[in-house]
């Protein structure tokens, strides 16, 4: 109950989007989450941080439903957004995928044209009544994506012709397109070389302005950069959640310290 | 080969000293590069086996080659040479000169089986030379059986035929050992720090395997031509125009036969078609079904148990069609009112639909086991991504999968497409034997393969077009099945350029 605690003294400039209580993950007989309390923030970049097998990709998974296609997962506890239990048993979990906005860590555009990727959503979900309204769709989520310059004289050609960071830029593009309220991003800039990671980056940032972005991430350097709240996984716990500028500066618990200046991890 | 020494065959004993030799190369070498790198394998360019390894590759490859090809081309220098023996007249056509000189080797061989048992002597065949008579009784008595009377031109050519063989048996003894010493002397000679063994082994190697490569594309290719020119001696005897573009396969063994090839190419398509139309259907359900739904148990089972209808002989399923599917047909689409659509539209069990459903159930492990493996090979990056955007399962399978898996998939029902047209037991007996151009899936019809078959069986006489047609009919089938596979191979590539 410390982690709630520290949530509630945070001095909050946004609206609690995404409030996870007591969530419990098993893999099998493996304890994966243990006993999560945290409040993510709308129109906030949250960076979830921590050594490998730490539990902040589960997490993370946790809040779209992506575990559900794992037969030997169980998810327990309470996860809400916008208050209602996504968890419940009316919540179809298709439908929230299309409200949770999911990239993945290695680029994975279909095999199809760049248009044809952008608007798969909006097609499955319905959102364009006619070809304009897809086209207009399909722009504005390449724009947000900051990717429209690069690929509006060829839209017909393959998304996998892209190199990795526009590829990845397209995926985002993808997430976007179905209007969600929260993206979540694991590790979106591991296989990305410098300048597209710093491109992804400032296009994080600039998500910001619509978006609950929450982003898992390998680089304590990446979580400072773009991120405004951080929370630091260890060993399934989740050990402290706040302004990432403090914890990076000031943290309170000595494992936090160790992670970040190295000693573990 | 009667051709032995101390009892074993002369290229045997020939081998296993050419190999005798590559080993003590081996050994020589090895030691000598080592001598010379003062015992320490450091100095050397290349490990020390390789010294040895170019020592036995020397020594035995050219040795062994020159024996094999010395092998092949012995008997033909030898017939070339007892050819004059024989009178012209006795070799008019060449059936009868083939005849003779088959002769001359079965007499030459038996002369050898008799000398070695000892029932005759040397001196005893040169006195015979005269009057051959009693020679097919001596070898009659040796095991060596002969069609007729010797003849005095046979027994020369036959003479001539042992002196030649043996001749040449002793230069290739000679040759091949003494290549397989001047070998070991080379590399032996050679081995030492400077040496580059390994690169010499490794070259050799290469060497090797491109020839395994090339014997492959060869026996292709020698299949190819002995096709081709059967093929063009039919084409000498019946015109190209009635089989390419005739309208009836009428096979007469008097002659004058009407030998199209379009009903029958007609009748193999149509069977085709329509096990495609059952195989790709379900095959590609089953694949879907195992590799996207299934859990691993049920996989597990399924998959071996669909296997496993690979694997039953063609044969079986023609008597399926034959026994089961063909009379449950006519019961259904035939025999008027006592039938259960009360229709009379199929009078016998064997027809174009009796053998394309069951060649489609042969076919479907083929598209089903083949399109599992191709969907399975979809990364699951793409699954992940099309869930993470709120798609159901199907729509994933629909829109991203199969689009994915469609290369992969569209080769797998080319390949049955050519399964199909190849296919021969079950048309033979679930088709019928009617060459027909027809639009009727009721009707019996006939295919290229099972035509080949029935010219061929029987009495045959490969000089007649009857006879000769099956082997245009063959060819045909291979030039079908080789577009089919370039068409396959193009598309496959075309959607590859664009999306990988």
């Amino acid at each position: 109950m410390k982690d709630h605690q520290i949530s509630e003294t945070d001095v909050t400039t946004h609206p609690v989007k995404i409030a996870a209580r007591d969530v419990q993950v098993y893999y099998g007989d493996n304890h994966a989450i243990k006993d999560v309390n945290v409040d993510i923030e709308d129109k906030t970049v949250t960076a979830f941080i921590g050594p490998s097998g730490c539990g902040k990709s589960t997490f993370l998974r946790c809040i779209n439903r992506m575990n559900d296609t794992i037969d030997v997962c169980r998810v327990m506890g309470d996860i809400r957004i916008d208050g209602e239990d996504i968890y419940d048993r009316v919540v179809d979990p298709v439908q929230l995928r299309a409200k949770v906005g999911m990239v993945f860590q290695k680029p994975n555009p279909f095999p199809k044209s760049i248009y044809d990727n952008v608007a798969y959503g909006p097609r499955i979900h319905g959102l364009a009544r006619n070809k304009a309204e897809l086209d207009d769709i399909v722009e504005r989520a390449l724009k947000r994506a900051a990717i429209w310059n690069e690929v509006k004289d060829r839209l017909s050609a393959p998304g996998t012709g892209l190199s990795g960071g526009q590829q990845q830029r397209l995926c985002i593009a993808r997430a976007v397109a179905t209007e969600p309220a929260v993206l979540l991003m694991d590790e979106p800039c591991s296989a990305l070389d410098p300048i597209a990671t710093a491109q992804v980056e400032e296009l994080i940032d600039e998500l910001r302005q619509n978006f609950s972005v929450v982003i898992v991430t390998h680089s304590m350097q990446q979580a400072a950069r773009v991120s405004q709240k951080t929370a630091f996984f260890h060993l399934g716990n989740l050990v402290e959640f706040g302004e990432t500028d403090k914890i990076f500066t000031s943290p309170e618990d000595p494992r936090t310290e160790s992670y970040i200046t190295g000693r573990i991890g | 080969m009667t051709a032995t020494i101390l009892g074993f065959p002369t290229a045997l004993v020939l081998s296993v000293i050419v190999i005798g030799i590559a080993i003590i190369g081996y050994v020589g070498a090895r030691k000598r590069a080592m001598d010379k790198a003062g015992g320490d394998a450091r100095n050397l360019h290349s490990l020390p086996n390789y010294y040895g390894m170019t020592a036995a590759m020397f020594a035995a490859i050219p040795a062994l080659g020159v024996m094999v090809i010395w092998l092949f081309a012995q008997p033909m220098f030898v017939q070339n040479a007892v050819l004059p023996l024989i009178p012209a007249s006795e070799t008019a056509n060449a059936g009868a000169q083939n005849l003779i000189l088959s002769d001359v080797r079965r007499v030459a061989d038996g002369l050898d089986v008799a000398i070695s048992q000892g029932a005759l002597i040397p001196a005893e065949i040169t006195a015979m030379a005269g009057d051959p008579s009693n020679l097919r009784t001596i070898l009659g008595t040796v095991g060596m059986a002969l069609g007729s009377e010797v003849q005095p031109y046979v027994l020369a050519a036959a003479q001539k035929t042992r002196a030649l063989s043996a001749q040449g048996r002793l230069w290739m003894v000679v040759t091949v050992i003494t290549l397989a010493l001047i070998g070991a002397a080379l590399a032996l000679r050679a081995a030492g720090p400077a040496f580059r063994a390994r690169n010499v082994v490794e070259r050799g190697i290469l060497a090797l395997l491109i020839g395994a490569a090339s014997l492959a594309v060869l026996t292709t290719v020698g299949i190819v031509l002995s096709m081709l020119f059967e093929s063009v001696n039919f084409f000498r005897l019946h015109d190209w125009k009635d089989f390419f573009l005739g309208s009836s396969w009428a096979p007469n063994f008097r002659g004058d036969s009407d030998l199209s090839i379009l009903p029958l190419l007609w009748g193999t398509l149509y069977i085709s078609l329509i096990a495609l139309l059952v195989a790709v259907p379900i095959g590609l359900f089953a694949a879907i079904y195992l590799s996207e739904y299934a859990n691993s148990k049920v996989r597990s089972i399924a998959k071996p148990l669909l296997e496993i209808l690979a694997g039953i002989p063609t044969i079986v399923y023609g008597l399926f069609a034959l026994l089961t599917v063909g009379p449950t047909l006519v019961r259904i689409f035939g025999r008027g009112e006592d039938g259960v659509l009360g229709v009379e539209w199929m009078s016998g069990a064997t027809s174009v639909l009796t053998a394309g459903l069951v060649m489609g159930i042969m076919l479907i492990p083929f598209v089903s086991s083949l399109s599992d493996d191709i969907i399975n090979a979809v990364p699951q990056s793409l699954r992940d991504g099309s869930f993470g955007l709120g798609a159901t399962h199907s729509e994933t399978v629909r829109q991203v999968i199969l689009p994915a898996a469609l290369p992969g998939i569209v080769g797998a029902i080319l390949l049955a497409a050519s399964r199909a047209i190849g296919e021969t037991m079950i048309v033979v007996l679930g088709a019928g034997a009617i060459a027909r151009v027809s639009g009727n899936p009721f009707e019996a019809m006939t295919t290229i393969t099972t035509r080949i078959v029935s010219q061929l069986t029987g009495d045959t006489d490969f000089a007649s077009p009857e006879t000769l047609v099956a082997f245009a009919l063959g060819l045909t089938l291979f030039v079908l099945t080789l577009g089919l596979n370039v068409v396959a191979l193009y598309i496959v590539r075309t959607y590859r350029e664009q999306y990988e």
